[in-house]
């Protein structure tokens, strides 16, 4: 069965997710949700998830806050979070680069929840599709959340690695370094090394990402399609567009 | 019983207020903000909490806001906001950058009457660097050195949102979002719309006082239907796509977003 990119991507999330218990995605993250609903189907009905803006997708009702409680106590076990731009460190900015802050030349939306949940959330997953000099850079202009820096800081969170649209990286947090785990069909590791800003290590012999089976992406293509079309019909229109079909 | 008018709510915010509105999952007063904008205020120290996306985006290029405090401002699916990312380059407000939960913690230590608020997280980043107004203690109660950050709070004069329905007692009905109880709890008054009141009495059972922002809170109540249009109201009403695409295509220039305002904003006062 092919697939498409979207599809990689939210299957490969689903894989990282493997046994979490609590799973929460952030704002404007259609990609990240349908790879937790995909999870939490999988999980045999072990795993929450929770998809903001959602209502049928939403265990929470203490407010907005209570979110971020949970990380705090550690309940949280995977978040998402991107970046306008992430470095080698893994430091990311989510608010705006070039000429100096706050007037930057480009202004992106802003933090939301990253300067707390990147400390707190154990397996933070960052995700950006874009794979570009522009996004990942040696330095970023504008720290939104650290990376790990090995200081003597309460810090149970982190990144384990970052997906995009040509490969997944791990990340190492005691060397601070990402490290190249596979590439997906169609590219090459010099086509990643090409349009990579920061140092990574790479290995000999680089895999490539795992595909999807036939099951899974029937899975995807149903029901996970419906359910993150509560929250994404948008995006659901356009990269689903037979289950809009099929639904109708 | 004819209650205040939308323009009145509007009257009641001074220039220079400090004012806090939630985020577009919530329930946004859009109706209230197009009357602030014709009112004409300004200078408002707008916090967003802990995000906001078309209504600040309006009232940051109608020219009403000093100073903005927020964690984000996006129009989600629409795409980026764009008078807010033009406002910022030409440094027409104060940025105040926030992260989620230090807006959510300010707002729960003046929900407290406390003064500060700790907060995990933020250390080592350019949010805390650009914050002046946050600090880093150690930890006192920790054996070992725990440096963490102290929040002042956050105590607006006024919460400005949208909900459903009120009481015929000025009871709000906020159901699970709570997110607007802990902003009526700080700030010093509320200024609310409803879709609509209804002739009950929300306190009169568990079920629904469980849902419901008391009146003590709330300074006054306006009707206003489908009052957080063209922006969703929970799973009641969704985005109104075609304007909020054709708000994103046309106030991409000063020329463009001045022609959205005399349509859409100052129009409805020549109406009325």
């Amino acid at each position: 069965m092919d697939y498409s990119r979207q599809e990689l991507l939210i299957t490969t999330i689903a894989r990282l997710l493997a046994g979490c218990r609590l799973v929460a995605t952030g704002a404007s993250s259609p990609i990240p949700g349908a790879g937790a609903l995909l999870a939490r189907a999988l999980s045999g009905g072990r795993m929450r998830v929770n998809v903001l803006g959602s209502i049928r997708n939403d265990f929470l009702c203490d407010g907005g806050v209570e979110l971020f409680d949970l990380a705090g106590q550690g309940r949280l076990d995977a978040f998402f979070l991107g970046g306008g731009q992430i470095d080698g460190q893994a430091n990311i900015n989510l608010v705006g680069a070039g000429s100096a802050y706050p007037q930057n030349d480009v202004r992106w939306p802003g933090s939301f929840g990253s300067g707390y949940l990147y400390y707190l959330v154990p397996r933070v997953i960052l995700f950006r599709e874009e794979h570009t000099r522009r996004v990942l850079v040696p330095q970023v202009d504008f720290i939104s959340a650290a990376g790990p820096t090995g200081e003597a800081i309460y810090r149970p969170g982190g990144p384990i690695g970052l997906l995009t649209n040509l490969c997944w990286f791990s990340f190492d947090r005691t060397r601070r370094r990402f490290r190249l785990e596979s590439v997906h069909r169609g590219h090459s590791v010099e086509e990643v090394r090409d349009n990579t800003g920061f140092d990574f290590d790479c290995p000999d012999h680089v895999p490539e990402t795992a595909s999807p089976d036939a099951a899974t992406l029937q899975l995807l293509r149903g029901r996970i399609a419906a359910e993150i079309g509560e929250t994404y019909p948008r995006f659901v229109a356009q990269v689903f567009p037979d289950s809009v079909a099929a639904a109708q | 019983m004819p209650g205040p008018t939308i323009e009145q709510l509007a009257a009641q915010i001074p220039d220079g207020a400090r004012i806090a509105v939630p985020p577009d999952y919530s329930g946004v007063a859009m109706e209230l903000t197009r009357a602030m904008i014709r009112r004409g205020v300004r200078n408002l120290h707008l916090v967003c909490v802990p995000i906001s996306g078309l209504q600040a985006d309006l009232l940051i290029g109608a020219g009403c806001v000093g100073t903005l405090e927020t964690s984000a401002v996006t129009l989600g699916e629409y795409g980026g906001a764009p008078r807010f990312a033009a406002g910022l380059k030409r440094g027409a407000f104060k940025m105040m950058d926030a992260t989620c939960p230090a807006v959510h913690a300010a707002i729960q230590a003046a929900g407290k009457g406390l003064p500060f608020m700790p907060l995990r997280g933020l250390l080592g980043s350019d949010l805390l660097k650009n914050r002046p107004d946050w600090q880093v203690i150690d930890n006192p109660f920790a054996a070992e050195k725990d440096p963490i950050v102290l929040l002042p709070a956050i105590r607006p004069d006024i919460a400005v949102f949208h909900a459903p329905f009120a009481d015929r007692n000025g009871n709000v009905f906020i159901g699970r979002r709570r997110e607007l109880v802990a902003m009526a709890h700080a700030s010093a008054m509320s200024l609310v719309t409803v879709e609509e009141i209804r002739d009950v009495d929300l306190l009169s059972s568990e079920e629904s006082a469980a849902g419901t922002l008391t009146a003590a809170y709330i300074g006054d109540i306006a009707v206003a239907p489908r009052g957080a249009w063209p922006v969703k109201l929970w799973d009641i009403y969704d985005y109104d796509d075609a304007h909020m695409r054709q708000y994103v295509e046309v106030s991409r220039s000063d020329e463009g977003f001045a022609r959205y305002l005399a349509d859409f904003v100052y129009q409805r006062q020549a109406a009325e």
